[in-house]
This record gives structure tokens, C-alpha cells and sequence, in this order.
């Protein structure tokens, strides 16, 4: 694309600008509307790139001269984006699972997505946040005649987790990548449908982004807006309010004015008690501390299928250890952590999802909730 | 648990040097919480079996690289958004993770799982002696409240005296800006 400087002489050479900018649907940068061209100022015009040739025939045919201002706007466009992210912000194919993306970022990557990949994944809405911004899901389904089981997993559910979110896009790109070619996954998908959620609270996301790295709750405003956030993983309904709460909005465990108060919960609850009998494993993606967690984290009274979910969370630490030697532990949330009620996933398992488990990625404290790009890739092929 | 003292703690631990995963110290203690009152820091006894790594080197070119910085040093967020630390940031990360181990132990219980989770803020003091001094302002993790804590540190170094925490109190939440 090119942006042309022209100053018009004549009141003919005026209609003529007005004339191509309308048929040839240009961008005017200068003035902003094609009434406002007037002989003797300035013109900027950006053309794109297959009309270029076409407008400066016309020019030369109408005897108005001009000048390139900016010959290549592509090239100044990508000089100036900061070096990381420039020719690959667009385009999931070039698209770096490597490092951290804004919510901008991942909203487009989950388009791209279901573009690319229309035959397997499509894109849906969940809800609106509490700042009106929109939540989608991606389904990851291969057609067949037969209903099947559902695996729901759900990330960055708090904000400052950044390797939540990065995982989920790399589960997504692994999925789609290897379906063909690796025999587990494909037998995975010819019985089972992933629904992912790569970012649940999307607008404390961006606030960790532009404000405060270490946010953890959503933005929900209290007590005349001097006050902000829920969090979300206190405020579902699995014995609300009981234990690992603070009533008190300021802290990072308000769980909330009642249970499911936010949209975002509400959002999530609704769809997967809709699906709930479909729905063979619910997880949910946290950082850090390298656990696999199962239920329940509002009573030390074991769920009623303990063994099978042990036993399974058992095989998956083993397996995870066999990637990069990292070594997680497995338990009930109660008893290795701490006690929490309103958690997502102590209410999917409550509601009759069988297995439910939140794992929390690396690492141990080292780097805590900050932690390095360098490590994205070995947590995620890891977790993988 | 000890009747109206408080909970004892026997450990045996493996220390590994952070810059050489090789380099490994094994290391017994006992930790004692007292009962009841939340003000005392636990006691801390331990024995290490043999020694940690030598460092004179990296110690002394540290040393000398701030002693002769014309202006003294300040820095913000380390590591940055991203888990990024300049290499040339990284001893004085180093420092502010010993140091913030020192202000942990002062205020740990039973109930606190307390983690360094970033650097807001640091500020060379400039001194007479042979000391160097940095004004920090961390953020400090608590696992089982999920609170960020922010804290002041002033933090004293020297190659051969160690680390020592001269000043150390907690910010209130907003004061970390």
C-alpha cells in the first residue's frame, strides 16, 4: 500500500480526487471527508497496493501531480511494532505459542482457529463479563453419527496466572496439529469432544496486562466502585461462603455477594449444567505450585468415586513427570492445600461431572506467577 | 507438638545452588513455631554437611561492577511482565530473594506459605563505607491467603559479610504503586 501527497490545483482536479476516492473506495488520511478536499491544501491518500498503478495513471491522465509520501506502509507498519510480536500477530500459522498474548491477541487467534480449522473447530459464545466484553469457547469436534462425551477445560480463571491461558492455546494448536497423524488423539476425538475456554476472566486479564501484573480477581465494582474484584473461584455454588473466604471485597478471596453474583460464573455454570450429563471431565487450568487437585477443597470428606480420581490423577503426574522431570502432586484439594469453598471444580464434580480436577502448572515459587517464556514451552508439552 | 510451647518440625533437606543444579548441600533443621503468639519468628536450627559452592569471583566482579557505577542504581519490576530479568539485574535479584528470605522467616506461622513474587522497586544508597546498600520495595506472595504483601527491605551486601536485612516493614496494599 502506498500513501500519496497531493495538492490540487483546480476546482476539476478536485472533483476528479473526490470522484476516484468514492469509485475507488481509498482511504482518505487527510482530510477525513471527500467534501472537505480544497484546491491549494494538502491531500492524503492511501491506496492500496493492486490500485496503486491504476491511480497514478489516472493522476498522470488528469495532469495532477503528486508525490509518494510513504512508499511501503506495510514496512513502516511492521517497524514499528515492537520486535517479538511484529509479522506474527496476525496469523495462526505464524502465530508464537511461545510467549504470552494480550486478550486482543487470543481474540484473534481463536478466529483464525476455527478459520483454519472449520471442519473440526467451531467458535461459540458463553456470556459477556462484567465489562461487557464477550466470552467464547472453542468446540474441537470431529462429525460423526454418534453423541459424544464431553471434556470441558477452562483457563486463566485468575488473572495473574499467564501460563493458564498460554496453555490452553497450545493444547488447541497440539490438538489440531497432530489429529491426522498422532493415533491417540485421533481415537481421542473420534469418542470424546473438547469444549476449551482459553481465558474465563477476560477482563482481569487485560487489567493484569495494563495495570496490575499480580491481579488475580475479576473487575466487578463494590461499595460505590472504591472497591474491585470477586474471585471467580470462590464464587460458585459448592458450598458458598464456608471456608478460605474473605467477605471483605478487598481481599483476594472475596468470594463474592452471593453465589454465582458474577456474569462470568454465571456464564460457565449455566452452560455446563446445561451439558452436565455429556460431560465425562471438567478441568480447570491454575498456576503455580505443580498440583493435581481433586475434590473437594470445602470438606475433607472424600468425593464418592476418591479412588478412580486418584488413581487417574496418578497416572497423569506420572506421565507429566516422564516429559521433563517436573513432579507434581496429586490429592484432594483439603488435605495438600488448603481448604476453599465456591470452587469451580469441587461444583462440577458436586453437580455429577466424575472427574474434576484444577491442576496448577508450574512452578513451586521460584518464579511464581511470573514465569519466564523460556518455561512455556517445556510446562506446556509437559501438562500436554 | 510440644505442651504449651509449640510445633516442632524435623527436617532433612537438599540444598541446591540456584546457579549450578549440580551443586547440592544436604542440610537437617529443626523449625519451632511457638504457640499463640503471631509476633515471634520461628526458631530456626540447622546443620549443613560440607559446603556451599565458592563464589569469591562472581561475588567480587558484582561487587565492583556497582561500586563504580557513576550514578547509582535503580530499577523497576524484576523480573518484568513477561518473567524477564537483564542478565546485568540478575545478582541484584539475587539478592533481594536472600534478603526476602531473611523478612519471610520473620513472618512466617503454621499458616503462611510466603514466596517472593517480584521486585517493584529498587534503589542504590549510596555509602561511605565499604557496604553496598539497596532500598527495595518487593512483592510478597502468600500462597494460603492469595495476598500480595507488598514490603520495604533495606538490604546490606558485602563479598565477604554477607547479607544483612537492616530495615524491613510491611507496605500498606496500595503503597506498592
Amino acid at each position: 500500500d502506498q500513501v500519496f501527497h497531493i495538492v490540487p490545483e483546480t476546482f476539476q482536479q478536485v472533483q476528479h480526487l473526490q470522484h476516484l476516492c468514492s469509485t475507488l473506495l481509498l482511504d482518505l488520511w487527510k482530510p477525513q471527508l471527500p467534501e472537505d478536499i480544497r484546491t491549494g491544501e494538502d491531500l492524503h491518500i492511501r491506496v492500496p497496493a493492486p490500485l496503486v498503478q491504476k491511480m497514478k495513471d489516472s493522476l498522470d491522465h488528469h495532469m495532477i501531480s503528486y508525490k509518494v509520501l510513504i512508499p511501503d506502509l506495510q514496512k513502516l507498519v511492521d517497524q514499528s511494532m515492537p520486535k517479538e510480536r511484529r509479522s506474527h500477530r496476525q496469523v495462526p500459522e505464524g502465530y508464537i505459542y511461545t510467549q504470552y498474548h494480550p486478550m486482543e491477541e487470543i481474540y484473534q487467534w481463536m478466529t483464525q482457529i476455527q478459520k483454519n480449522n472449520s471442519e473440526l473447530v467451531t467458535q461459540h459464545h458463553l456470556g459477556k463479563t462484567i465489562e461487557n466484553r464477550e466470552m467464547y469457547y472453542l468446540q474441537i469436534s470431529q462429525p460423526s453419527d454418534k453423541t459424544k462425551k464431553i471434556i470441558w477445560m477452562d483457563c486463566g480463571i485468575h488473572a495473574r496466572e499467564w501460563i493458564s491461558p498460554a496453555f490452553c492455546q497450545w493444547f488447541v494448536k497440539e490438538i489440531l496439529q497432530n489429529y491426522k497423524s498422532d493415533p491417540k488423539i485421533s481415537r481421542f476425538l473420534q469418542n470424546l469432544d473438547l469444549y476449551v475456554l482459553p481465558v474465563l476472566n477476560i477482563d482481569g486479564y487485560i487489567y493484569s496486562w495494563e495495570k496490575d501484573r499480580l491481579w488475580r480477581k475479576n473487575r466487578s465494582p463494590h461499595m460505590n466502585g472504591t472497591c474491585y474484584g470477586t474471585d471467580l473461584n470462590r464464587n460458585f455454588n459448592s458450598s458458598w461462603g464456608t471456608v478460605g473466604v474473605s467477605y471483605n471485597c478487598s481481599s483476594e478471596t472475596f468470594c463474592g455477594s452471593g453465589p454465582e453474583s458474577e456474569p462470568e460464573t454465571r456464564a460457565v455454570a449455566q452452560f455446563i449444567e446445561r451439558k452436565k450429563s455429556d460431560i465425562l471431565c471438567y478441568l480447570t487450568i491454575h498456576s503455580y505450585g505443580q498440583y493435581i487437585l481433586t475434590p473437594y477443597g470445602s470438606t475433607t470428606k472424600p468425593p464418592s468415586n476418591s479412588e478412580e480420581l486418584m488413581h487417574v490423577a496418578e497416572k497423569a503426574a506420572a506421565a507429566l513427570m516422564g516429559k521433563h522431570g517436573t513432579s507434581y502432586k496429586v490429592g484432594s484439594t483439603s488435605l495438600i492445600l488448603y481448604s476453599n469453598s465456591g470452587s469451580s471444580r469441587d461444583w462440577a464434580h458436586m453437580i455429577g461431572i466424575p472427574f474434576s480436577y484444577t491442576f496448577e502448572l508450574r512452578d513451586n515459587g521460584t518464579h511464581g506467577f511470573v514465569l519466564p517464556v523460556d518455561q512455556i514451552q517445556p510446562t506446556c508439552e509437559e501438562t500436554m | 507438638d510440644i505442651d504449651d510451647v509449640g510445633h516442632k518440625y524435623y527436617l532433612e533437606l537438599e540444598l541446591e545452588d540456584v546457579l549450578d543444579k549440580d551443586s547440592t548441600v544436604n542440610c537437617t533443621a529443626e523449625v519451632l513455631y511457638h504457640l499463640g503468639n503471631k509476633n515471634i519468628a520461628p526458631d530456626v536450627q540447622f546443620t549443613l554437611e560440607g559446603e556451599p559452592k565458592n563464589t569469591d569471583e562472581a561475588d567480587n566482579i558484582f561487587y565492583n561492577r556497582i561500586k563504580n557505577l557513576e550514578k547509582e542504581l535503580v530499577a523497576e519490576n524484576i523480573p518484568d511482565s513477561h518473567g524477564n530479568v537483564p542478565p546485568e539485574m540478575e545478582p541484584i535479584r539475587l539478592l533481594a530473594w536472600v534478603a526476602s528470605g531473611y523478612v519471610i522467616w520473620q513472618n512466617s506461622t503454621e499458616n503462611t506459605k510466603l514466596q517472593l513474587a517480584q521486585i517493584k522497586h529498587v534503589k542504590q544508597v549510596k555509602r561511605s563505607d565499604e557496604y553496598l546498600e539497596f532500598d527495595y520495595m518487593i512483592l510478597l506472595h502468600d500462597t494460603v491467603s492469595q495476598e500480595i504483601i507488598p514490603w520495604q527491605m533495606t538490604v546490606l551486601w558485602h563479598p565477604q559479610h554477607g547479607v544483612q536485612v537492616t530495615q524491613d516493614s510491611r507496605q500498606p496494599k496500595h503503597a506498592s504503586g
